[in-house]
This record gives structure tokens, sequence and C-alpha cells, in this order.
């Protein structure tokens, strides 16, 4: 057996079904074996649509999605990928090509240090330089990446690696002492925050995607009914709970709504599990949470106190945790004022629900995605790009289940949404897939159009089209005196020609309904489709100014309530 | 309050390793004073004597940090307990005979030593904590320091 053979076997072993790769010249070897060997290969039309449809298959399945590219500039074509899955902590395992180990640090043709480029962005790397060592690399990289904290993980494998004949396959794990992730939450802890919550009068709970990661959204399902708290979420902890629940408020942030928003200051106890108080969750941090005591529960040591301080920590895997809290609660009676503040929220978050309902055209947004809740099922997989149409998804559309609402929260890579839904796709076939994307991210990653359409993968891509950078229109719009400093996109392609050009069904969608109709057509037919939405670019999300404290949000917050 | 804090880490021995820590520190903006690697007692592995100037939360940051790089064993701050010492080389101008009487009678009242001797220079070696070697290279100063090779701090925590 052969490195590159190696390479292939060892995915096997971990259960690999498919990876996205791209090849070129120090992977011919790998490429060459990989052509009699039983497992799938989609080849992407871009390096970074591999990373990211890895990172979409690892979001939407929770296994590890797999990417390669070749050396040097196919390397750093993966990097904005990888930085996004390590900002997210998702699984993925990069693999590279890397000239023969005779020439690196020569300045060989195609030769990048990608090891050191992504030393700040990965969890770990590796750079075998014996065929032998291939097996166990490859396995100690997919422990790694899944353990404790999930992230991306490299492997940089030089090309006469690739070539060289094993003596043996030992896939024993690489010993790591230094890296030993606390698991299991610490029983002190947990009955202090036993007491915390029991003597709390307004409690509330904030779930990032540490929830969803650790397959612990039903332990948190029974965790805030026992204690009859109200939920919100980060971006990234949407699906955590089912957000057409009573108990969920929704997401919390920059963006978030305004029942969450306004509220969260109000609580006398945040229980927040599996997140890291990111800026844009929190605003100013001076003005968060003030008299508010604050447990966090979180398998990272190093997220605990490091932007929120915190009255009492529990560091270990939220699953465990909050199944100990569960044991602990059986039984418990919620307290009168508990049920006060509760129901007193709950009403506020009727009065609050934002406005979805439009018959506007050019379409509004929140119109369209409204459309697009109607037609998805609670096992549909949404996918978004990043953005105004990002948030125009994640504030509008109700995420029922972990693994089905799928952005880049962290990095926050425009490019993003569409090759993550192909990701997603190939993860779970037999669930519908649509990526919400704005005219500007699609286009630097509609190369993968070709992708979608060679492999048969019906994603359904629909491109929210306003001609502008939506995002940083609005803020020059609301902060800058409307200067758009090139933020017009000006003359943009025919979307449907685009997509019909690669061999993609498309349609343009003008008026209310039309949206729906189009998406309909589209699961019907099974089929990869590009539906071209034309959107009002005034449109503007309420928002957090920078510095701003979390319930100090600008805009209008129109209500659903003062149309219906 | 920012204060000097010594960090003694255990660290796979293997390329790439220093370049990670040195890489966290600056992608994370802590201040790194400075860095000593070398061999262990255990084959394999290096320990690190790293100097940082930071306040709690920061040093707790950088433990943290730290910790969760895979090659990163074992970690402890050893600012309170430790002997601390670092190793200077000073190369100095002698601009006269009584110049050179005066220097050699600091070289010995800080026992240190005259590692090299010309007739125009001389290179002393003296090891120390930070605070003695500052003091023992500004009385130098007024001879005129043509060159200063510091290693930086190592340290080891007292008792068991």
């Amino acid at each position: 057996m052969r490195g590159g053979e190696a390479i292939i076997e060892s995915l096997k072993k971990m259960g690999v079904e498919t990876i996205f790769g791209y090849p070129g010249g120090q992977t011919i070897p790998f490429y060459d074996m990989l052509y009699d060997a039983d497992i799938n290969h989609i080849l992407v039309r871009h390096e970074q649509a591999a990373a990211h449809a890895a990172d979409g298959f690892a979001r939407a399945s929770g296994k590890v999605g797999v990417c390669l590219a070749t050396s040097g500039p196919g390397a750093t074509n993966l990097v904005t990928g990888i930085a996004t899955s390590f900002m997210d902590s998702s699984p993925v395992v990069a693999i590279t090509g890397q000239v023969p180990t005779h020439l690196i640090g020569n300045d060989a043709f195609q030769e990048a240090d990608i090891i050191g480029i992504t030393m700040p962005i990965t969890k770990h790397s590796f750079q075998p330089r014996d065929p032998d060592l291939i097996p166990s690399v490859i396995k100690t990289s997919f422990d790694i990446a899944t353990c404790g904290r999930p992230g991306p993980v490299l492997i940089d494998v030089p090309k006469e690696v690739q070539e060289g004949e094993l003596t043996k396959f030992d896939d024993n794990l690489i010993q790591t002492p230094g890296y030993n992730p606390t698991l299991k939450g610490n029983p002190r802890q947990i009955k202090k925050a036993y007491n915390l919550i029991k003597e709390a009068k307004r409690p509330m709970v904030l779930a990032g995607a540490g929830v969803i990661l650790a397959n612990a959204c039903e332990e948190l399902h029974e965790f805030v009914h026992l204690i009859n708290a109200p939920v919100m979420t980060s971006l990234l902890g949407k699906g955590a709970i089912d957000e057409t629940e009573d108990l969920a408020l929704g997401m919390l942030g920059m963006h978030g709504r305004k029942v969450s928003n306004d509220s969260v200051n109000e609580c006398d106890l945040l229980i927040a599990i599996g997140i890291r108080f990111s800026d844009r969750t929190t605003g100013r941090l001076d003005s968060f949470v003030p008299d508010s005591k604050v447990i966090h529960i979180d398998i990272d040591p190093a997220e605990i106190g490091k932007n929120v301080s915190v009255d009492l920590p529990i560091v270990g895997d939220a699953k465990n945790i909050l199944n100990q809290l569960n044991d602990l609660f059986k039984n418990y009676k919620v307290s009168k004022d508990v049920n006060e503040w509760t129901s007193k929220i709950q009403k506020r978050k009727q009065e609050l629900l934002p406005r979805v309902t439009y018959d506007d055209v050019p379409l509004k947004p929140q119109s369209v995605i409204k459309e697009i809740s109607e037609v998805l099922t609670p096992d549909s997989i949404l996918t978004t790009d990043v953005g105004q149409n990002q948030m125009w998804a994640a504030h509008f559309y109700d995420a029922q289940k972990p693994r089905k609402f799928i952005s880049s929260g962290g990095l926050g890579t425009m490019g993003f949404g569409f090759p993550s839904a192909i990701g997603a796709k190939v993860a779970c076939p037999e669930d519908v897939v649509v990526s919400v994307n704005g005219d500007g991210g699609f286009l630097m990653v509609c190369q993968e159009l070709a992708t979608v359409y060679e492999y048969d993968i019906p994603v359904i891509a629909v491109v929210l089209e306003n001609r502008t950078l939506g995002m940083v229109y609005q803020w020059q719009s609301l902060l800058y005196d409307r200067r758009h400093s090139e933020t017009k996109l000006g003359h943009s392609p025919d979307f449907v020609k685009l997509a019909e050009s690669f061999g993609v069904n498309a349609v343009r969608v003008e008026k209310p309904g039309e949206t729906k109709e189009a998406l309909k057509t589209a699961i019907k037919d099974n089929e990869a489709v590009l539906i071209d939405v034309v959107v009002d670019p005034n449109e503007a999300l309420p928002m957090l100014p920078p510095g701003a404290g979390i319930n100090e949000m600008i805009g209008e917050y129109k209500l659903e309530k003062d149309v219906i | 309050m920012e204060k000097y804090h010594v960090i003694s880490t255990l660290v796979e021995n293997k390329p790439g390793v220093l370049q990670k820590v040195a890489g966290l520190f600056t992608r994370r903006d802590f201040n790194i004073d400075s860095i000593t690697v070398g061999e262990s007692e255990v084959e394999g592995l290096a320990r690190m004597v790293i100097t940082v100037k930071a306040d709690d939360n920061i040093l707790e940051q950088v433990t943290k940090q730290l910790n969760k790089l895979v090659d990163v064993i074992k970690i402890k701050d050893i600012s309170k307990n430790a002997v601390k010492r670092e190793l200077c080389l000073v190369k100095v101008n002698i601009p006269n005979e009584k110049a050179r009487a005066e220097i050699i009678q600091y070289v010995n009242i800080f026992r240190a030593k005259i590692v090299d001797v010309t007739e125009e220079t001389l290179i002393i070696e003296i090891t120390g904590d930070m605070e003695k070697i500052n003091a023992f290279i500004s009385l130098l100063k007024g001879y005129g320091i043509k060159r200063i090779s510091r290693t930086g701090l190592t340290a080891m925590s007292r008792g068991v």
C-alpha cells in the first residue's frame, strides 16, 4: 500500500464516504490512486468551495467534513474556509499536497508553508514525512477535530510520501498528552448552579452553537421546561431550541429579536450554555446584563471570563452538564416569581413579533423569508451567506431543529452560503436544502453552479438581488450619511441566464407569492435551481450601532401585530 | 494591574512549536517580554520559559490559550517562588587604563566574568536576574557599550 492509498483507506476507516477537492501538481499521485478507489470525490470549481462544502457537511451531519487541495495556491485557497470552520468550531479535516520533502524550503514551484500559514486558524496540523505515519495521522486528526471544542485540522502531505510504500498499516492514535479537554462538569459547580437557579426570580437561558455541537438540544429542551425559563440563542445557536416554542425568544444580538434584546438586561440570572459571548451577541460589554448573575457552561475553559465576567463557570460538555442539572431539577416546583416572569416575557414576545407580512413590490426581504418559511419543513436545511441576507434569514426564519440553520458566524465569510449548502445536501440527501444568498456573495462562488449540475446535487439557491452590498450599504445609510461608497453593484449579471449557462434551471421572482411557487416547483422537481428574487435595496434591518448596548437598537422595528 | 509573570511550560520538542507559541502571543495581542527554550529532563519534551507583562485577566487568558495548544503539555506560573536567571554578554569600550581598572572592579563586585580581552574592548559575561543585569549595564554605560546580547530569562521553581 502506498501513502495515497493509505489516505483513502484511513478516511474510509473513519467512515468518510465523500470528500470535496480539486487536484493539482502535488496531489497527482493521490488522485491516481483515487481513480480506482471506492470513495466519492466531488470536484468543486474552486478550492475555497471545497473547504466550505466540507464545513457545511460537518455542520449538517455532525461528522467530520473532508476537503483536499494541492500545494501552494490550492492550499492557500482553502484558507478562508479553514478560518471559517475554526471560528465556528466546525470539525473539518483539510488535506493538502506539498512539494517533495527534499524541495521544501527551496521556493519550489507551488510551494507554500501552509502549516505556518494556517497555524492560527487550525486546532492542530500534521506534516507526515513517512508513509507509515499516514494512518495514525489521519485517525488522530479526526480525534482532535471532534474531541472537546471541535475545529479544523490540516494534514500536509509531501508528494513523495503519497507515493511511498508503507511497511505496515498502523493506525494507533498519536499520543497527545497536552490535549485533555474536560468533558464532565464538576458536580460541586453543578450543585452551585442548582442553588443559583433556585434562588433566581428572573432567569434566562442563552444557548450557543456549543449546545448543537454537543448534541444536547433535547437536554436543553428538558432543562428550560424544568425551570421554565425563556431561551435566547446566538446566531449559531439557532436550532438549539425549536424557535416556534413559547419559551424560545429568538436570536439575541446586533440584529437580534427585539424581545430578546429588550429583555435580557431584566434577568437576574443568565445561564449561558455553549457560547463565547461574541461582540455581535452582547453589544457593549459593560452594559450587558449589568445586574444579573451569570452561569457560563462551556467546554473551552478559555471562553470563561474572556468577554463577560462570570459568577459561576462550569467547564465541560453541555450534554453531560445539562443531564446532571436535569437530574437535580427532576420534580422541581418552579416558583411563582419565575412563572410570572416567564409569562410576562412570553406575552412580550407575542407583542413584539417582527413584521413579515408585506405585499410591496419590489419585494421586502422579510416577506421572501416568510415565503421560504412557509414552504420548508422542520427537517429542511437553510444555509445563508453573509450580510443582510444572513440577518434577514436569521431574524425572520424560525429554525426548529439543530443542524438545520447553517451560517458563517464568527468569520462572516461571504461566499459561504452556496458551497456550504452543497456540503449539507451531500450530508443529508433526503432533506430539502435551500441557501439564501445576496447577489454580492453569490457572485464570489457562482462557479459552483457547475458542481451542482455535474453531480446532480439538488440545492436551491435563493439570491436576494438588490444590486448592493446590502449590509455595508445599510451601515452607510444609517451611520455614514448615506455616502454609499463602493456598495452599489451597478450592472449585475442576469442571474437566470448565468445559471442556465451552467445547465441549472433558474427563475426570476418579482412579486409576492412567486418565491413560494418557485420553491414548491424546485422541491417537486428535485433539481438544482436558482431563484433570483428582486428585493428592495433600501430595506434596512434594525441594528445595534457599534459601541451600543444590547437594548439600544436603532432603525424602525416593524411589528406584525400592526398589520394583522 | 500589569506585572511581570514568569510562565514555565513543558512542550513537545518538535519543529513549529516555538512558532505556535509565539504566534499565539501575536494573535491574541499578548505582550511577550522574553522566551527561552531548551531541552527538558524528559526526552522529546522541551521547557519554554516565557516572561509576560500582563494583568490578572490577561494572564488567565495567556495560560488558558496556551493550554489549548495540542503541543503544550503543562503550564505553571512560577513568578512567586522561583530562581530566575538570565545570561548577558556585554562588549564594552576601554577609553583609558583607569576605566579598565574600574570595570574590572565592577566585574568582581557583580561576580561577572571577563571572557574576551583586547586593547580597546572587553567582553563580560554576567548572569543573574533582570534587575542585576540592568544595574550592571547601567554602570557600564558611561564607558560606551558596543554590544549587548541577552538570553532572556530562564527560571525554575524552588523546592520539590
